[in-house]
């Protein structure tokens, strides 16, 4: 296992190094650049501005010295906010898109594997038509209308929740429903899917003919298999949730990381660009390993590959 | 029931009670109102709260909360009066201002703010190394434009002098008369350069002395807090001079980017003061909740370049016929609805008493005969012209309600290409372009700020124009300092801006906002600019209800 892992992430390494390239490069070829202002920057200012932020070196120098600082662990300084490096811009908005993150799975693993459970133990009945229209009207309706809508009843009309805002506890409820239940709706049906594929095998036959009651054949034999798409699922949909999402964040006001992947390259803002590309894809490498290792578990098939 | 049960029946009621709206909770901007603490809507993120090095109006607004020039505005007016300077003498020929500074204008580390400080402040400031963007704001004294950058080594050449621990005097290059008006912008508010050196290189970029705790301020609100993408909280400045004047306790700026959002966050009683107004909800507040909402002329003109450099648009006459084909009227009564005055011509009206004579019109007849003098009759024979925008709604209605007026008046085939906002500026800044929009707030109150742009090789023309006699005539009212002539030099100019037509002016820009009738001191003013040691907060009769549109 240790050899797994081991393996994994050593294969991350110049998959790791070609994102940066090619983040940094591709941002560097869009047009304009991160002092291009309305107003416009004496010519002379401009020269000094670029020399401090090392743009007057060539290319293949700026890119070298960038790996050099990446080995060491430094993002370099934001090109629009001065005053922070990209590591504290991280360090900063990721434990709150982090938190908002595992409350949204939190609800969505709780409403969709029980709503994806009921529906697959009663399939073609009402109680799994009517769970599972509304976790597809979860799908269709996006977080930008869920949020507003949320906001619109419990904030502004029954006033039992602020409109915005990331201060007290309640705070995190609104969000936290949004996001939640956008992915419990995907939960619920790749539960409801996995669980009808597995009821179906001839083990769990074998354990009903066995005298299993309903309660075991379900919790002791077929949850474990019948969660393996919602596991797989969960791996790239984790390192979604809790890296932020532009639209809630931006709905509710809170100060998070998702705003920053779309934000820095509007502002042309080299650095912040490369260091959430290369944030990000850390948190994929690291969740699918997790995922990678969490299905192995589940899945005794698996441990012979 | 049993004892137990009935505790736990009652506190289920008072939370349900509390949850429902009985004994409703008390909302931010009450307790605000309570506590002296102001709740206020501030765009986006600052870059930084260092004065040197930030170019926006959001940190400007931060900023001015934080610290104090030589001269403050007026909270009405903006006409200067005294901030650490208690009085100033200016000379005979406009050139030297002598500053008085007051001996009880402290730090927050209790320092007093002496005339060294300036000195300082503007030394960093010009030096090349920090690379300011604003420093040109500072170019109007003597030999600091040769300092900035680079010709000259020597700063104590440039026209700032210490007289004594309080008396400051600054020489400027020409008579400037609008130069206490100036002296209002963020780069002209001090900084504590000794502070500053505790946290790294004063004369370069990259110094931690704005963060929480190693701020240092001299206006009336000190930084508290700040939460990267949030919002940043100062509270009051006790070693401030007129701090017993000062009324609020703190003030919470948020940085809130969608317009929905904060206007979600007005109506649920989380703010005292909004920033801007989603222009769909414009009219429903002005029929609800007139009290509320705030319209006030702001000074900028939104405005259309062109490029005439290139064919057909190097034709002066093509060029007064698109201007004179445009319903301006129509557009800020039916599309941007806040109360835009349609504009005739560059500069907005009033500023600093001065109000152009040249007046473009709108003349679809004679804008289909100027068309046909030109060699295109109806629009035939003229190639499509490209209207660029920046990625914006507002924008493109606007881009698209011309292009109609220009086909359906002259036959003239407009179209409209938008591009993201950093490729936009490129392509104007390279003449990458027909006609493009474009918008200039002004920086200071003076007609020269909105027509100094176009003259010849200036940075902000980006049009191509050029004009000799425009260029004297700018030239000639920088060295004039009879008020009266100098207005004669700019309507002179403004004749011939208008008359060759390098730009499209379409409206004069107003800033809408909501605020709740407890804000007090809060003033329109036309930079959009607010002396926060004026403003308080007073409760109201009735208590604040959700707002419901």
């Amino acid at each position: 296992m240790l050899r797994f892992i081991a393996n994994r992430l050593l294969q991350t390494i110049p998959v790791l190094f070609l994102v940066a390239t090619l983040t940094f490069f591709l941002v560097r070829l869009a047009p304009g650049g991160p002092f291009s202002a309305e107003k416009k920057v004496p010519a002379e200012i401009l020269k000094n501005l670029e020399a401090h932020f090392g743009l007057d070196k060539p290319l293949y120098v700026q890119y070298a010295e960038y790996l050099g600082n990446l080995c060491k662990g430094d993002l370099g300084p934001s090109f629009k906010y001065s005053n922070w490096s990209v590591n504290e811009l991280i360090a900063m908005s990721f434990p709150v898109s982090l938190e908002l993150g595992c409350y949204a799975i939190s609800i969505a693993m709780l409403i969709g594997i029980t709503a994806g459970l009921i529906a697959s133990l009663r399939a073609n009945t009402i109680t799994d038509h009517a769970p599972m229209s509304l976790a597809m009207l979860g799908i269709c309706v996006p977080t930008f209308v869920m949020g507003p809508l949320l906001i619109l009843i419990f904030g502004l009309t029954l006033g039992w929740f602020n409109a915005s805002g990331w201060d007290s506890a309640r705070d995190r409820v609104l969000p936290a429903l949004t996001l939640g239940g956008y992915y419990a709706a995907y939960v619920a049906r790749l539960t409801r899917g996995g669980m009808l594929e597995i009821m179906s095998q001839d083990f769990i036959r074998t354990a009903r003919a066995k005298g299993a009651d309903d309660r075991r054949v379900l919790l002791k034999h077929a949850l474990k298999g019948g969660l393996l798409p919602v596991v797989a699922f969960l791996g790239p949909a984790i390192a979604g949730l809790v890296s932020g999402s532009f639209v809630i964040e931006t709905v509710f006001q809170i100060p998070g990381l998702g705003r920053y992947f779309i934000t820095s390259v509007f502002n042309r803002d080299y650095t912040l660009v490369v260091g959430t590309v290369l944030f990000y894809f850390a948190l994929v490498v690291l969740l699918n390993l997790i995922v990678d290792i969490l299905q192995v578990w589940l899945n005794p098939k698996l441990r012979f590959e | 029931m049993s004892l137990p049960r009935i505790n736990a029946s009652l506190l289920l009621l008072a939370v349900l009670a509390s949850l429902t709206g009985c004994g409703r909770p008390e909302t931010r901007i009450e307790r605000g109102v309570r506590e002296q603490i102001l709740h206020i809507a501030n765009g986006s993120e600052p870059q930084e709260l260092d004065p040197h090095l930030v170019t926006g109006v959001t940190e400007h607004h931060l900023i001015m909360s934080m610290l104090e020039g030589l001269v403050i505005e007026d909270p009405k007016d903006l006409h200067p009066i005294p901030g650490v300077a208690e009085r100033w003498d200016i000379s005979s020929d406009g050139k030297v201002y002598t500053f008085y500074l007051r001996k009880n204008a402290k730090w927050s580390n209790g320092e007093p703010v002496t005339a060294r400080d300036f000195y300082e402040t503007y030394k960093r400031m010009l030096t090349p190394s920090l690379a300011s963007e604003y420093a040109y704001m500072l170019h109007a004294v003597q030999n600091a434009e040769a300092f900035n950058t680079g010709k000259l080594k020597d700063f104590s050449e440039v026209g700032f002098k210490v007289l004594d621990d309080f008396t400051f005097q600054i020489t400027l290059a020409n008579p400037t008369s609008y130069f206490l008006s100036l002296m209002n912008h963020t780069s002209w508010f001090p900084v504590p350069v000794s502070v500053i050196a505790k946290h790294g290189p004063v004369y370069e970029r990259g110094n931690q002395w704005t963060r929480v705790g190693n701020n240092v301020a001299n206006g009336p609100f000190m930084l508290k807090e700040w939460r990267v993408g949030y919002k940043i909280v100062v509270q009051k400045n006790p070693h401030y001079w007129d701090a017993a004047n000062v009324r609020l306790n703190e003030i919470h700026f948020y940085a809130i980017e969608s317009t929905d959002a904060e206007d979600r966050s007005f109506r649920a009683g989380q703010l005292h003061i909004g920033y801007t107004v989603p222009l769909s909800k414009i009219d429903v507040y002005k029929e609800r909740h007139p009290d509320l909402i705030h319209i006030n002329p702001y000074l900028g003109t939104y405005f259309y370049r062109i490029n005439v450099t290139k064919p057909p648009l190097n034709n002066k006459t093509v060029r007064r016929a698109l201007v004179m084909a445009i319903d301006r009227e129509t557009i800020v009564e039916k599309i941007t609805r806040g109360g835009q005055l349609p504009a005739y011509n560059m500069t907005p009206p009033g500023t600093a008493g001065y109000t152009a004579r040249a007046q473009l019109r709108t003349d679809f007849e004679a804008a289909r005969k100027l068309l046909a003098e030109a060699g295109f009759p109806g629009g035939k024979g003229l190639p499509p012209i490209e209207i660029l925008y920046n990625t914006q709604e507002s924008h493109r209605v606007i881009a698209e309600a011309i292009q109609q007026m220009w086909k359906k008046e002259l036959g003239v085939d407009a179209r409209i290409v938008n591009q993201e906002w950093k490729v936009y500026m490129d392509s104007q800044r390279t003449l990458n372009y027909q006609v493009c929009r474009a918008g200039w707030i002004g920086d200071y109150v003076d007609p020269n700020n909105f027509l100094d742009m176009w003259t010849t090789g200036n940075g902000n023309n980006d049009t191509g124009w050029s004009n000799a006699e425009y260029d004297r005539l700018i030239r000639a009212a920088g060295a004039e300092t009879d008020t009266a002539k100098r207005h004669e030099l700019f309507q002179q100019a403004e004749a011939i801006l208008l008359d060759e037509c390098p730009m499209i002016p379409i409206y004069f820009y107003t800033r809408v906002r909501l605020m709740q009738p407890s804000v007090k001191g809060f003033y329109p003013t036309i930079l959009d600019n607010h002396s926060y040691k004026f403003i308080y907060l007073e409760p109201l009769d009735k208590p604040f209800s959700r707002i419901q549109l």
